[in-house]
C-alpha cells in the first residue's frame, strides 16, 4: 500500500475548499450554496484524515465522524428552511432575502 | 409711596395705555392721556424742587425695591430700584419734565394727522421714563438701564417712519454707534465694581476719594471708559456721526431726544460721576479737548449744510462740545448750567424749525426757503430768540452759561489758554452758521415756495392746531429769555471739586478775557453781514449751493461718515462675506462630518446580502491568517 503524502491530501483540501467557498460566494441558488458548503466540510473532513493518517492517530477520523453528523444536521435544518424560503417566496435566490440592510 | 417714587410712573402707565390700545384711541383721548402724564409729571417735579430747596440735606431719596444683590469677595453689594434727588438730578428732571412737557403739546399738535399718532406718543412718553430713571437713578446698575431705555426710543423715534428706507438706516446707525460706547461704558462700570465693589453712586464716589489716589491706574481707566460712554451719547467726537443722519425722525424728537435730554445724558454722566474724574486728570484733558474739538468740527460742518435741521444738529453738536469742555475744564456747575440753558433754546429753535418746515410742506433745504420773515413773522421772531442765545449775545440764556463755561478755562488746571481760543473760535462759528441760517431761511427773496400763502391759510383757519404748536414755543422762548437768571446752585453736588479747584494756584488772568469773549459773537455777526451779503439780498433770485469740494467736504461732516465706511464699515462687512458660512461652525462641524462619513460607510456594509458577509468573512480569515504568518 503505497503511503499518499500528506502535502497532497492538504493540497486536495486547499482545492475543495477553495471550489466549495467560490461556490457559496458565487451561487445565487441557496440549494447550490447548500452543497458548496457541503464540498467546503468535506474539504475540512479529508484534511483530517489525511493529518490522522500522517501521524497514526485516531483523532482525525473521531473529528471526521463529527463534522459528519454536523453535516447532516446543517442539511437537515438548511433543507428545512429551503423548503420554507420556496413556499413563501417561491425562489432560491438568496438575494431576495437581502433586506436586513442597514 | 413719596413723589419722587412715582415721578418715572405717570408717563409709564401712559405708555402702556396708548401702547395697548393703540389705534383704538382718539387724537384727543391719546394727546390728553400723553399730555397729561407729563403734566402730572412736570407738576410733581415742580414741588420735589421745591421741597428740594427747603429740606436741609439738599437731597431727597426714595427707595422702591432691591433688584438684586452682588457677592465678591470683598462683600456683596445690593442693587436696589431706588431714587435720589439732588441738586444735579433736580436740573435735569426740571429740564426733562418741563421742556418735555412743551414739546409733548407741540408734538400733540405737529403729528395729528399722523396715523400711527398713538405709537408716536407711546414712544414719546416711554422716553421720558427712561429718561427719568437715568437722571433719578441711585447706582449705576439703574441708570445703565435708563441708559439704554433712552437709547431704545432714540432708535424707535428715528425711525418712527419706517416706511422709509433712510430713517431706518438712520435709527440702525444711531443705534449701532451709540452702542459702542455703551459697551465701553458697560466695561467700565465692571471694572468700577472690580476695584471698589460699589455700585451706589454716592459710594462710589465716597469710595473713590478713599482708595485712589490722584492718577491712579484704576482712576484713569474707569475714568476713560466711562468717557467713551458719555462720548457715544452725547455725540462727541469720534462717535459723533450718528447725531446728523438722526434728524430723519420726526422733528418733537429731535427737538426732545436730539437737542434737549438724551444727547446731555453723557454730560450728566460725567457730571454725576465727577469725583472719580477727578482722580484722572489726564482723562479730564482728553474730556475738554474732545469737546473743543467737536464744537470746532460741528461750527465748520453746520457752515456747510444745506437742511435746517442738520444745521441744528450740528450746533447741537458743539454746544456739547462747550458742555464737555466745561467738564473737562472743571467747570461742572457752568457745564450743567449750559446743559439746561441749550435745552430750552435748542428746542425751541427746533420745534420752530419744525413749524416753518411744516408751513412749506415739508421742505427743509435752506436754498429753497428765504424771505419767510414777512411769511411768517411770528415764527421769524421766535426762531430770531433761539438764536439770540444760541450765538450767546449778552442778555439772553445762552450768554450766561456760555461765559460761565469760557471764564473757567483760562486757569482751569485741566485746561488751559489753548482750550480758550478753541472755545472763543467756537463761539465765532456759532454765530457765522447762525446768521448764515437766518439769512438763507428767513432773509433775501423767498424761492421755491410759492403755494405757502395757500397753505398758511389752511394753517389759519385750523386755529386750534396753530395755537397748540405755538403755546409751547412762547414758553419755550421765554425760559430761553430768561433762563439764565435761574440761579442753580450746585454747591452741594460739586462741593469737593470746588474744595479740589481752591487748592490750586489761581493763575493771573488777562484783562481782555471777558471783553473778548462778548465781543467776538459781535464779529461773527458783523462778518456774516458782509460775507452773505447775497442770501439777505432781495436782488438774488436764486442762490446756487456751493459745491466746491471744500463745503462738500464740510457738507458730509469732515468726511467722518466716509472714513469709517473706509475704515470700519467696509472691512467688517468684507469679513462678515467671507464668515458668511462661519468658519469656527466649519471647524465644529467638522466631527459631525466625521461622524457622519463612518455611518455611510459602516452602513454601506450592512447591505443584508449572506454571500457578501460570507466573503468579507472569508478575506478577514485570510487577512488575519496573512498577519499571522508574517
Amino acid at each position: 500500500m503505497t503511503t499518499i503524502a500528506l502535502t497532497h491530501v492538504l493540497i486536495l483540501a486547499s482545492i475543495l475548499f477553495v471550489i466549495g467557498f467560490v461556490g457559496v460566494i458565487v451561487r445565487k441558488n441557496t440549494l447550490f450554496m447548500l452543497m458548496s458548503l457541503e464540498v467546503m466540510l468535506n474539504a475540512v473532513g479529508v484534511a483530517f484524515i489525511g493529518a490522522g493518517s500522517a501521524w497514526q492517530q485516531a483523532d482525525g477520523q473521531v473529528m471526521f465522524i463529527l463534522i459528519l453528523t454536523l453535516a447532516a444536521a446543517e442539511v437537515a435544518v438548511g433543507l428545512a428552511l429551503l423548503i420554507n424560503m420556496q413556499r413563501r417566496y417561491r425562489s432560491l435566490d438568496i438575494d431576495i432575502l437581502a433586506r436586513m440592510r442597514g | 409711596m413719596s413723589l419722587l417714587a412715582l415721578l418715572p410712573f405717570y408717563p409709564l402707565i401712559s405708555f402702556l395705555i396708548l401702547i395697548s390700545f393703540g389705534k383704538k384711541l382718539s387724537w384727543q383721548l391719546a394727546s390728553t392721556i400723553s399730555i397729561g402724564a407729563m403734566l402730572l409729571s412736570a407738576g410733581s417735579s415742580a414741588v420735589l424742587i421745591n421741597q428740594l430747596g427747603n429740606s436741609e440735606s439738599q437731597l431727597i431719596t426714595a427707595h422702591l425695591w432691591s433688584w438684586f444683590s452682588l457677592t465678591t469677595t470683598q462683600g456683596s453689594a445690593t442693587i436696589n430700584v431706588a431714587f435720589y434727588l439732588d441738586a444735579l438730578s433736580a436740573v435735569m428732571i426740571a429740564v426733562v419734565t418741563g421742556v418735555g412737557l412743551l414739546i409733548h403739546i407741540y408734538a400733540a399738535a405737529y403729528m395729528k394727522s399722523d396715523e400711527n399718532f398713538s405709537r408716536f406718543m407711546a414712544y414719546m412718553n416711554l422716553f421720558i421714563v427712561a429718561m427719568l430713571i437715568l437722571v433719578l437713578a441711585d447706582n449705576l446698575v439703574l441708570l445703565y438701564l435708563g441708559w439704554e431705555g433712552v437709547g431704545l426710543c432714540s432708535f424707535l423715534l428715528i425711525g418712527f417712519w419706517y416706511q422709509e428706507k433712510a430713517n431706518v438706516l438712520a435709527a440702525r446707525k444711531a443705534f449701532i454707534v451709540t452702542r459702542i460706547g455703551d459697551t465701553s461704558m458697560a466695561i467700565g462700570l465692571f471694572l468700577l465694581f472690580k476695584s471698589l465693589a460699589q455700585l451706589t453712586i454716592v459710594d462710589v464716589n465716597q469710595a473713590a476719594q478713599l482708595s485712589w489716589k490722584i492718577g491712579d491706574a484704576d482712576a484713569y481707566w474707569i475714568a476713560l471708559l466711562l468717557l467713551g460712554g458719555a462720548v457715544g451719547k452725547s455725540a462727541q467726537l469720534p462717535l459723533q456721526t450718528w447725531l446728523p443722519d438722526a434728524m430723519a425722525g420726526p422733528t418733537p424728537v429731535s427737538a426732545l431726544i436730539h437737542a434737549a435730554t438724551m444727547v446731555t445724558a453723557g454730560v450728566y454722566l460725567i457730571a454725576r460721576m465727577h469725583e472719580v474724574f477727578l482722580l484722572a486728570p489726564e482723562v479730564m484733558t482728553y474730556t475738554a479737548w474732545l469737546g473743543a474739538l467737536t464744537l470746532l468740527l460741528a461750527g465748520v460742518a453746520a457752515l456747510a449744510q444745506h437742511d435746517i435741521k442738520r444745521v441744528l444738529a450740528y450746533s447741537t453738536m458743539s454746544q456739547i462740545g462747550y458742555m464737555m469742555l466745561a467738564l473737562g475744564a472743571g467747570a461742572w456747575s457752568a457745564g450743567v448750567f449750559h446743559l439746561m440753558t441749550h435745552a430750552f433754546f435748542k428746542a425751541l429753535l427746533f420745534l420752530t424749525a419744525g413749524s416753518v418746515i411744516l408751513a412749506l410742506h415739508h421742505q427743509q433745504n435752506l436754498f429753497k426757503m428765504g424771505g419767510l420773515f414777512k411769511k411768517l413773522p411770528v415764527e421769524s421772531l421766535l426762531f430770531i430768540i433761539g438764536l439770540y442765545c444760541l450765538v450767546a449775545l449778552p442778555g439772553s440764556s445762552g450768554f450766561f452759561s456760555k461765559e460761565a463755561i469760557i471764564a473757567e478755562l483760562w486757569s482751569s488746571p485741566t485746561a488751559g489758554q489753548g482750550l480758550w481760543y478753541c472755545a472763543i473760535l467756537g463761539a465765532l462759528l456759532t454765530s457765522i452758521y447762525s446768521c448764515r441760517l437766518f439769512f438763507l431761511a428767513f432773509l433775501g427773496k423767498a424761492r421755491g415756495n410759492s403755494n405757502l400763502e395757500q397753505h398758511q391759510d389752511g394753517h389759519q383757519e385750523n386755529s386750534s392746531q396753530g395755537h397748540l404748536l405755538r403755546l409751547p414755543l412762547i414758553l419755550l422762548a421765554l425760559l430761553s429769555l430768561f433762563g439764565g437768571l435761574i440761579s442753580l446752585d450746585l454747591s452741594s453736588v460739586f462741593s469737593s471739586a470746588i474744595a479740589t479747584q481752591a487748592q490750586t494756584n489761581f493763575i493771573n488772568e488777562p484783562s481782555w478775557l471777558h471783553t473778548v469773549a462778548i465781543v467776538t459773537p459781535f464779529i461773527g455777526i458783523v462778518f456774516s453781514w458782509f460775507y452773505f451779503k447775497s442770501y439777505r439780498e432781495n436782488s438774488c433770485d436764486n442762490i446756487k449751493s456751493s459745491t466746491g469740494a471744500i463745503s462738500t467736504f464740510c457738507k458730509s461732516g469732515l468726511g467722518f461718515d466716509r472714513l469709517y465706511q473706509y475704515v470700519l464699515v467696509r472691512p467688517y462687512c468684507c469679513i462678515a462675506k467671507i464668515n458668511r458660512r462661519d468658519i469656527i461652525d466649519q471647524v465644529l462641524m467638522l466631527s459631525a462630518w466625521y461622524t457622519k462619513l463612518w455611518y455611510e460607510v459602516l452602513s454601506a456594509s450592512q447591505n443584508g446580502s449572506l454571500r457578501w458577509y460570507a466573503a468579507v468573512i472569508g478575506i478577514g480569515v485570510v487577512g488575519l491568517a496573512g498577519v499571522v504568518a508574517l
